[in-house]
């Protein structure tokens, strides 16, 4: 690693075992199905089995007389209750978005969507009921892929979206693209299917509503990744409750990776249930509920084209895919095909023009919305992959033809043509400790030597760049965001000098328990014991936006930072009070503020923090207390970037496809705890390479789920993973005051593209194939071999 | 993943279990419960009442008996794992993992007939024999009788299985698995066994409805030559998502030839 090594700091940096660990790992830790509250009732969900359906009758009476069973909700008791449609937090131009009621009224859009609820004295009783009740379903003509979706007489999933298509969204500079083509010594095209993910986080959904009729105040215990978000869209637009009257608690939450991000129709139906009921109400999603109602990700149809000089230099980049939304759009789906990710199509190259075109659709889906990377390991993919091909068209070496094109280290900030500025970057030397790290050239020997016999070697070299850190409130909003995107956070002294962190970001394995008191302690200079983090409560934190999109540390960090510099500000003074010294005389050094030449007459962090609460001698018109609030905006999104490789075999008999090695060289700036950052980009790796060659969320054409479980889709498992090779280098970002970048989702964002391309380096090599889309399941990969060898033999043969 | 409501009760012998049985047909057994309870869970199987022969001792563990090896029904996987007999070692290592090895059964693994179990094909390559023991009395069945379809052996409602007997004179063996990327089930496997005549039998699991003999594979075998392809020509593969039945047949002739290699 280079760079970190230059900080001083004791906390910053250092590679802390995680402070939250021992209570998940002895299962002791508190997630919302956990907690139970006196006199609860449980809630099951009636979904749809059918993708698209006009609900007739529901008799309710089917199972009302059953014992146990406390009530039955439909959409007509929503739409009684004044509850109104979920809304979507980003709008683009023209968007069209149909309703989403929390229960739906007239027609099902999608299997798994929410017909009816059974309320029950407990969780078997609910379910047996939920299984029983009759739904009489007029199933409609439904479509589920977005190709089929806008053809001519496709089955119309709403009324008002004409032709599925909710969106039409373009960035860059069509005509400067088309001169680029004109121009062109070479061109290649692809089309590519990013496909259908579902997301999985091990701990599902869950939800658990109170409410007191005597103050009128809910509170809600909800799986989410940002409590504020839910308690603003909860109160403001779906159910009209006073902001001030409904308390949102996101415990222990057991992962997210977006799918938590969003208001889901479970958490309205159980706060109305608990008001209904006058009893709280508990609903735990099954893995099978979660399968057909967890906001799903990807699934792109793209065609991309890329152009460059003789020199191999690219002149242009053009994209065009449809993107499906789904059966409703949820909270980011707008912005996560359009924003998050046409931006991202220029890559870390010079690429004079770029234009993206994407239009969304609608299906009988389950609605797809931000998953890991959010748009970004999609720009990764349409660019690495047309990247690749157009070395190969080139006969260059992809590592070769990516570093001629690289933006160089004196372009930054660096203006992208379509809308970006990257903030700080320096490929090169990723690349190069990339390349070193897995030793390429051998690997490109030993892929020559196993040419022609059964077992092949697939080699990449991918390089990228991310936007997260979201974000500039006054740039998404000017975008369409609905909401703001700065963080928060509460820095609370007390009196024996022991500390409290609040934060408006969520911790839903991120190991922000630990990473932020580490901030914390080198800025105020005591034991990381002294001090802990507080977060997933609107009851106890100020206000802030949650957890998504890598932001934690380079958002909510920087908040902490400020906060932080605020306390010692004061601290200071008071010292310098007691000090009897002027404030200028006094050093904050070594966990003690101290006369500078005079180092016997000092104050500890303790004696100041006593010191603000007793309030006996404190500077002249000085409040008392040690507690201070900062909100943070930052200047402009964070870029980490970074060169990742992948070395595949795969064996021409079986088409099975090993994962061998995996090495990558990732820059998030300064590492606040290198361990974090290690976890955080093993998962995401895993996740990436997960979906290039195993994860697919599969739909019949209809809209009926064939992936609906783990016997059917293929999650990525320990030995199906080789140990990864892992470095970094650091180069901080110019606009916040810890220099870091984020580092929660690069390894998805670069890993589907550098796996897929290891995948098609090999078949490339071995018979010319230019292109396969993922999963590469065997069976794929043996049929690609096998036509391709029989057609050099014949080729031969004639 | 609630199953629907159901009564349990634990037999107390295997000759209670049948008469509990036969005065009651609802009456499902439940072995390890890790093919019946996942089932019962997706409320695919909704068994009125269980009856629990898990503990059984007079179904657990390995004997020997004259030429043969006679192991319980109720002998886990993890057992048959840390065994002496041929074969079914090397297969039981491939079944699930240690929690399902831990629970699950030989004896439910093989009455249940998953065409997509690992140990038919052990069952067929060996030529084990399956005691089976009803209200009239204890009849045993072979390997080649006992798969009769997709999800149906050879015993009957009111049957249980008792034991399985394996020779003693196998001098060689190999399985070789392709496993379903999300289930880890057999897409296809093949076993292979070397008996006291030096005869090889071979068989599969996986591809078809039911696991069966290699009839081609182990002619070519036993007359000195290489396996080759087309062993399964004209039988009906099953096909789906993750192989195809043209698939599934490659990939017996794949494993074929490795599992021969392999035996030497
Ligand atoms: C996660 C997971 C992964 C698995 N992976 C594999 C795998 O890779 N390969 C594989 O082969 N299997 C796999 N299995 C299945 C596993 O091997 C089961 O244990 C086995 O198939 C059934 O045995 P059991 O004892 O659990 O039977 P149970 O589930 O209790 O019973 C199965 C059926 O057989 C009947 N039955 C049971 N015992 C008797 C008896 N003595 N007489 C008559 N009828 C009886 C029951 O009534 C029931 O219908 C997996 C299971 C799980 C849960």
């Amino acid at each position: 690693m280079t760079g970190n090594e230059s900080r001083t700091d004791k906390y910053f940096g250092q590679a802390l075992k995680r402070k939250e660990d021992p209570r998940f790992i002895t299962g002791t830790g508190n997630y919302t199905d956990d907690i139970v509250l006196p006199g609860m009732l449980h809630a099951a969900m009636v979904r749809s089995p059918y993708p698209h359906a006009k609900i007739g009758g529901i008799n309710k009476e089917s199972v009302t007389g059953m014992p146990g069973v406390v009530a039955v909700l439909t959409g007509q008791d929503i739409a009684d209750a004044g509850i109104g449609s979920i809304p979507v937090g980003w709008l683009l131009p023209e968007l069209k978005t149909p309703a989403h009621p929390a229960i739906a009224l007239t027609e099902a859009n999608h299997v798994g969507d929410i017909v009816a609820v059974v309320v029950a004295e407990n969780r078997a009783l609910a379910e047996d009921a939920a299984s029983m009740l009759e739904v009489d379903y007029e199933p409609l003509p439904s479509v589920a892929f977005a190709g089929a979706a806008i053809a001519e007489g496709a089955p119309v999933v709403h009324d008002d979206v004409p032709g599925n298509v909710a969106f039409n969204w373009e960035i860059g500079d069509a005509t400067a693209v088309q001169e680029g083509f004109n121009a062109a010594y070479k061109t290649v095209k692809l089309k590519l299917t990013n496909q259908r993910l579902i997301p999985n986080a091990i701990e599902p959904r869950a939800s658990l509503a109170q409410f007191t009729p005597a103050s009128g105040e809910y509170l809600l215990y909800t799986t989410s990744q940002n409590p504020h978000i839910h308690r603003l869209i909860l109160a403001a637009f779906v159910m009209n409750i006073p902001e001030h009257k409904l308390r949102v608690i996101s415990p222990d939450v057991g992962g997210g990776f977006g799918s938590k991000i969003f208001q889901y129709q479970e958490e309205v139906i159980m706060l109305l249930a608990a008001r209904l009921m006058g009893r709280p109400v508990k609903w735990t999603a099954r893995r099978s509920e979660a399968f057909v109602s967890d906001m799903q990700g990807r699934d792109h149809e793209t065609e991309t084209e890329m152009a460059v000089d003789k020199d191999g230099k690219m002149l242009a980049f053009r994209v065009n895919t449809l993107a499906n939304l789904g059966a409703y759009q949820t909270l980011f789906a707008p912005a996560v095909p359009t924003y998050l990710y046409g931006t991202l199509c220029n890559g870390v190259y010079k690429l004079p023009a770029v234009h993206v075109k994407v239009q969304g659709v609608m299906t009988n889906t389950v609605p797809v919305d931000a998953y890991r990377g959010a748009g970004r390991p999609e720009a990764t993919y349409a660019i690495e992959r047309t990247v690749d091909a157009m070395a190969h068209a080139l006969g260059e070496d992809p590592a070769e033809f990516r570093r001629k094109n690289f933006i160089q280290p004196e372009d930054f900030p660096y203006q992208t043509p379509v809308a970006l500025v990257y903030d700080s970057g320096n490929y090169e030397p990723a690349l190069d400790m990339a390349l070193g790290m897995m030793k390429y050239p051998e690997l490109r020997a030993e892929q020559e030597r196993m040419k022609g016999s059964n077992k092949i070697l697939g080699v990449s070299v991918i390089s990228y760049v991310e936007a997260c850190g979201l974000a500039p409130s006054a740039l998404v909003g000017q975008l369409g965001a609905q909401a703001g995107q700065w963080e928060s956070s509460l820095v609370r002294v007390y009196p024996t000098g022991k500390v409290e962190l609040f934060t408006g970001s969520h911790s839903h394995g991120q190991g922000h328990e630990t990473a932020f008191p580490q901030i914390a302690a080198d800025e105020l200079q005591i034991p990381i014991e002294d001090i802990d983090l507080v977060h997933g409560d609107t009851g106890r934190m100020p206000y802030g936006w949650g957890t998504y999109g890598s932001r934690s540390a380079a958002v909510g960090g920087s908040a902490l930072k400020v906060a932080l510099q605020k306390i010692t500000a004061k601290a200071k003074k008071i010292a310098a009070h007691l000090l009897e010294a002027s404030e200028e005389d006094v050093e904050h050094e070594n966990g003690v503020f101290r006369i500078k030449g005079a180092p016997d007459q000092s104050k500890t962090f303790f004696d100041v923090a006593l010191m603000a609460h007793l309030a006996h001698s404190l500077p002249d018109g000085m409040e008392p207390g040690l507690e201070a609030t900062a909100f943070y905006d930052p200047k402009n999104f964070v870029y980490p970037f970074g060169t990742h490789m992948a070395v595949v075999e795969i064996d021409t008999d079986t088409g099975k496809v090993d994962l061998r090695n995996y090495g990558c060289v990732d820059d998030c700036g300064p590492l606040i705890n290198p361990l974090i950052v290690e976890g955080q980009v093993h998962g995401g790796i895993a996740q990436g390479a997960g979906q290039a060659l195993w994860e697919e969320g599969a739909y019949d054409e209809e809209g009926n789920l064939l992936a609906a479980s783990y016997m059917e889709y293929t999650m990525p498992r320990a030995d199906d993973l080789p140990m990864y090779q892992i470095d970094h280098t650091v180069t901080p970002s110019p606009h916040n005051p810890l220099g870091v970048k984020g580092i929660g989702e690069s390894g998805t964002i670069a890993s589907s593209a550098a796996v897929a391309n290891a995948v098609l380096d090999a078949l490339w090599h071995e018979c010319g194939i230019e292109h396969l889309d993922m999963p590469y399941t065997a069976e794929k990969v043996w049929k690609a071999i096998r036509d391709s060898r029989a057609g050099m033999g014949q080729a031969a043969d004639d | 993943m609630y199953p629907a409501n159901f009564d349990y009760q634990k037999a107390a012998s295997v000759d209670a279990a049948l008469q509990a049985m036969a005065d009651n047909p609802d009456l499902k057994v439940i072995a390890g419960g890790h093919s019946l309870l996942p089932a019962m869970k997706l409320r695919l199987a909704q068994p009125p009442a269980l009856l629990d022969i898990f503990n059984l001792e007079e179904l657990k563990g390995i004997k020997e008996d004259g030429d043969f090896y006679v192991v319980g029904a109720m002998t886990t996987h993890a057992d048959v794992l840390r065994s002496q007999l041929p074969l079914f070692p090397e297969v039981a290592g491939w079944v699930g993992d240690p929690m399902v090895r831990n629970r699950g059964t030989i004896g439910g693994s093989l009455a249940h007939a998953d065409p997509s179990a690992d140990y038919p094909a052990a069952a067929l390559a060996t030529g084990a024999e399956f005691v089976i023991r009803g209200m009239g009395g204890e009849r045993t069945v072979g390997a080649d009788e006992m798969f009769l379809g997709m999800f149906e052996s050879a015993v009957q409602h009111g049957e249980l299985l008792t034991h399985i007997r394996i020779p003693r004179g196998i001098s060689a063996s190999v399985y070789e698995k392709y496993r379903h990327p999300a289930s880890h089930y057999a897409i296809v496997g093949v076993a292979m066994a070397r008996h006291a005549d030096g005869q090889i039998r071979a068989a599969y699991t996986g591809a078809a409805e039911k696991a069966a003999r290699l009839p081609k594979l182990e002619e070519r075998l036993n007359a000195g030559q290489d396996a080759g392809t087309g062993l399964v020509e004209g039988a009906d593969m099953l096909g789906d998502r993750f192989a195809s039945a043209e698939f599934r047949a490659h990939l017996v002739d794949v494993l074929s030839d490795r599992a021969a290699k392999r035996l030497g």
